[in-house]
């Protein structure tokens, strides 16, 4: 019992309880903002992988921008006198059946599988150098087409949203 | 004078009334005047008879001449072999005689009609009858084999009936007719059955074959019952045709038909075929069915003459007569006076036809009135009529100098020496008396008809006698009945040629066995051969005139002049009591009527024969076809109807079968399709969420199915 | 406690992937199945970063998990605005009553 695996639970329990909330509570508000919490644990267990440089961009991105874009999403989508902005559900029935089997089955394969693992020592090197160059020679085509994506996108989300004269 | 010639004439005779029918029948109304052509035909036919009767008796009078031809050949019967059926002419000298006495008063006939009937309706049709009748009766006579004899019979019948029924617009006229028809069926039912024994066992009809077979020993069925019965079932014939008891009912219902009609068949000629068929199957006659067919004679002469004492119409009285006549020519037959009986038809028929006749004159004189009652003094207003009449009951009377008294004598003779002979003495006893009643009714008829004052002034008045055609063969017929015809001797008869040497007994062919004692054959007989002749295509018989025997002809002898004697007592005893009772008014009729009432009654209602046969007979059929017909309409009708019911029944089940069963079915399976159908559509929610839920559930169900982790 | 190791992640990554299919299924709103998708997609992202650590890739998969950040980046913009056409649309984001093809 190191402190790494203490760390590990901590975060794993607040990832796991906020996401559960998430798709459980009728508030939408309450629901984007544990989603916040949820991206949160989710950065930490990045870093305890060793991918730090992914854990920052996953905040920077996944919060600063995909949050608050959902935010307003919310804010722009409701009848914002209704200071309750409740919503139902469907088919619970259902999805609790089909969800719990899922996991159940994947786990059950997981942890079936014998995975060929393999050691890698903890650096104090940062990733971030790595990844950077490994962008810039190995997957500079996918880079390059990224960035064309996200123009598209950009356009597009701007061509679709924007109000009809 | 051939007997080709002889032969071919008498062909002639028989089909000219045959041609005289068929052209009054198609074209009758045509020709003006048919009828004397009818009578110019018969008149043609009775010459050529003459001159055929004169040809045989004078030239062939020991032969017989016959013709046949093949008419069917069957080669090849099962169980019987080879079969064939002869038709065939035999002139033989009864058959002569029969011609000329049948073409005569046919004629005769023919001749009183033109004026009886004139005026009638169906003129031409009656004559035109009247020839298929003559066609018919002349076939009976002609013929040499039993079938075309009984193909003739039906023939008679059915003329008779015609003629009877002539006026069927009258009910009774056409109950009449099918009476007269249906009991002479009766009768020619054993006459079918008795041929077929024959023939069954002979393989022929032909007369002469069958009676030579007899003759060899060759029995039916070899055995003498079964000849006695052949001969029996054959008389059954004579017994519906000649009108014997019990079959005698018809005669005297058959006076509904036209008078001259009466005359002509139920006097003279058709009753007359049963005698001479019993004539001709004589010599195959048992013993014992020669004393049966003696005592149905006897008993037939002495009912029919105690029902004519207390009638009233002029035409029943004649039929009872002729009943009782014909009783005494069976009664004849039967005791074996052949020749005598063959006589008394000859005489009989021409001096009931003139009795006939003459009340037919009588009938349409006094405008069809036939009560007795209601005539008297009639003598002077028709001369002609009444003494016509009187000569013929003279006749029949029995009163010498007449051919009756011949004929009659004869038979009484007879009928004694059969008594003597074998010592049935009730036959000569009843004869007798019978002869007694004879004289007694025919003259109470005379009396009452043409004696005394009349009874119906108006009708008397009117009555005049009959024109020439109508008397002249009442006088004809009158002096046939004298005795100067038939031999020299008025008194004997045996020495005249028509008992000498045209018409005797012939000698029997049945076994020794089978004969009467008197008839056996002795050794001082003497018999006539003749031999063989082949004439081109036509053979000439043996003659078969064999003398009788010696017993019997001495018995006759003896008996002639002891029943001559008393059969003059006993007419003299009937006519003088008819005198007395009708005539001098001595004994009261009424009175005698009154003490045997119910004698007198059992009289006057024919001994309720009728109504015998009507309780038993008539009502047993008729409840047997009511019988019949509830069993039909029931039963049989009922199973039909009982079919119908079960298809009914049987669709409407497979009708609802149909209905709810097949269409259940089928709705059921529409309703299981909709059923699956609304179940499966509840997937259908057009929600990508529900389809992420499917493809989660299907995913897992493939990783199950297909286990790539374990 | 058991040791910390690849199948823990693998674990913690599981029940987050159910659990945003879960939300994805159940929701009505379409920014709360929006969410749902969000989290789905950083499940599989601590898949691949799992993997890098514990597997011979080297730093491959997190180079993937930047790539699939970026695209969800890309995919979220473009979501809501969608849904704020439909919003404008129908007058509400209620995914069961948006089922008119056409106005």
């Amino acid at each position: 019992m190191n402190i790494y695996d203490v760390v590990f639970y901590l975060f794993a329990a607040i990832t796991l309880v906020s996401a559960s909330f998430v798709v459980t509570t009728r508030n939408i508000v309450y629901s984007a903002f544990c989603l916040l919490f949820t991206f949160f644990g989710i950065a930490g267990l990045y870093v305890l992988l060793g991918a730090d440089f992914i854990a920052i961009v996953q905040i920077m991105v996944y919060v600063g921008g995909i949050l608050v874009l959902i935010l307003f999403g919310v804010m722009l989508t409701n009848k914002i006198t209704n200071i309750q902005i409740k919503s139902g559900t469907l088919q619970l029935a259902p999805a609790v059946i089909a969800t719990a089997l899922l996991a159940a089955t994947l786990i059950k394969v997981f942890l079936g599988t014998e995975w060929k693992i393999v050691k890698t020592e903890a650096t104090d090197k940062t990733t971030a150098f790595a990844i950077g160059r490994l962008l810039m020679t190995d997957y500079v085509l996918i880079f390059e087409l990224l960035g064309i994506l996200l123009l598209v996108a950009l356009i597009g989300a701007a061509t679709i949203a924007r109000r009809e004269k | 004078m051939t007997e080709a010639l002889l032969l071919n004439i008498s062909l002639a005779i028989l089909l000219l009334p045959l041609l005289g029918f068929v052209t009054l029948i198609f074209f009758g109304r045509k020709i003006p005047g048919s009828h004397w052509l009818e009578t110019g035909i018969m008149l043609l036919c009775l010459l050529l008879s003459v001159y055929t009767g004169f040809g045989k008796l004078a030239y062939y009078v020991g032969q017989n001449l016959i013709m046949e031809g093949r008419w069917i050949q069957f080669w090849n019967v099962p169980v019987l072999g080879q079969i064939q059926m002869d038709l065939g002419i035999k002139l033989d000298n009864l058959t002569v005689i029969m011609l000329f006495v049948v073409t005569l008063i046919s004629f005769l006939v023919h001749l009183f009609s033109v004026a009886y009937m004139k005026g009638d309706a169906r003129y031409t049709r009656y004559f035109a009858y009247l020839g298929v009748f003559t066609f018919s009766m002349l076939g009976i006579v002609l013929t040499h084999n039993i079938l075309m004899m009984y193909i003739f019979w039906e023939l008679v019948g059915l003329s008779s009936y015609l003629l009877i029924g002539f006026w069927f617009e009258k009910k009774s006229a056409s109950d009449a007719s099918k009476k007269a028809f249906l009991v002479n069926r009766v009768g020619d039912t054993g006459m079918f059955i008795g041929i077929m024994i024959l023939f069954t066992h002979y393989h022929t009809f032909t007369f002469d074959a069958i009676f030579a077979q007899i003759a060899s020993g060759n029995l039916p069925f070899h055995s003498g019952a079964w000849l006695t019965a052949a001969g029996l079932l054959i008389f059954m014939g004579a017994v519906g045709k000649s009108a014997q008891f019990p079959l005698h009912v018809w005669l005297p219902d058959a006076m509904e038909g036209p008078t001259p009609v009466s005359a002509l068949i139920h006097a003279a000629t058709m009753v007359a075929a049963g005698v001479y068929l019993v004539a001709r199957i004589f010599v195959m006659l048992t013993a014992d069915a020669m004393l049966t067919i003696a005592i149905v004679g006897m008993v037939t002469s002495f009912i029919a003459a105690t029902i004519a004492l207390t009638q009233n119409d002029i035409k029943k009285v004649l039929a009872y007569s002729t009943v009782s006549q014909l009783g005494y020519m069976i009664m004849a037959m039967g005791v074996g006076a052949y020749n005598y009986a063959f006589f008394h038809l000859v005489t009989h028929a021409f001096f009931k036809a003139c009795l006939f006749l003459g009340s037919g004159s009588v009938i349409h004189s006094m405008h069809h009135e036939q009560d007795i009652r209601n005539m008297g003094g009639l003598r002077k207003k028709m001369p002609i009529t009444y003494y016509s009449f009187l000569i013929s009951t003279l006749a029949i009377s029995g009163i010498p100098f007449t051919s009756g008294f011949l004929s009659k004598d004869g038979i009484l003779a007879g009928t004694l020496a059969f008594g003597s002979l074998t010592g049935h003495w009730l036959i000569p006893a009843v004869a007798f008396l019978v002869a007694l009643m004879t004289a007694f009714y025919m003259f109470r008829l005379v009396i009452l008809t043409f004696h005394g004052e009349p009874r119906d002034r108006h009708k008397y008045d009117h009555a005049h006698e009959s024109p020439f055609v109508m008397a002249m063969p009442l006088a004809l017929l009158a002096t046939l009945s004298l005795f100067f015809w038939y031999g020299a001797n008025p008194i004997n008869p045996g020495t005249g040629w028509f008992l000498n040497k045209w018409v005797q007994t012939p000698h029997t062919v049945v076994p020794q066995a089978q004969r009467f004692d008197f008839m056996k054959t002795e050794t001082t007989e003497t018999e006539v051969e003749g031999n063989n002749k082949a004439v081109a295509g036509h053979k000439v018989a043996e003659a078969e005139y064999i003398t009788h025997s010696e017993h019997y002809m001495h018995a006759m002898h003896q008996a002639h002049y002891p029943a001559m004697i008393l059969s003059l007592f006993v007419g003299g005893i009937g006519i003088f009591f008819s005198f007395m009772m009708y005539h001098w008014k001595k004994i009261d009729p009424d009175k005698i009527a009154g003490s045997i009432k119910p004698l007198y009654n059992l009289s006057l209602n024919k001994w309720y024969i009728d109504e015998i046969y009507d309780a038993t007979f008539i009502r047993g059929t008729m409840l047997l076809s009511k019988f019949l017909a509830t069993f039909d309409n029931k039963v049989v009708d009922g199973i039909v109807n009982g079919t119908a019911t079960v298809t009914r029944f049987i669709s409407r089940a497979s009708g609802i079968f149909d209905n709810v069963v097949v269409d259940g079915f089928v709705n059921f399976t529409a309703y299981l399709s909709g059923l699956i159908g609304i179940f499966f559509r509840k997937f259908q929610t057009g929600k990508v969420q529900t389809y992420i839920v499917m493809v989660v559930f299907s995913a897992l169900i493939l990783l199950f199915i297909f286990r790539p982790f374990f | 406690m058991v040791q910390v190791g690849l199948n823990q992640f693998l674990i913690v990554s599981t029940i987050l992937f159910s659990l945003g299919i879960f939300g994805i299924v159940t929701r009505r709103n379409a920014v709360m199945v929006l969410m749902g998708i969000e989290l789905v997609l950083n499940s599989a992202n601590i898949n691949f970063v799992a993997f890098a650590k514990f597997g011979n890739f080297g730093l491959s998969g997190q180079i993937v998990a930047l790539f699939v950040i970026i695209l969800a980046a890309a995919e979220a913009a473009i979501a809501l605005a969608i849904v704020l056409n439909i919003y404008k649309t129908f007058a509400t984001v209620n995914v069961d009553e948006i089922d008119k093809l056409k106005e």
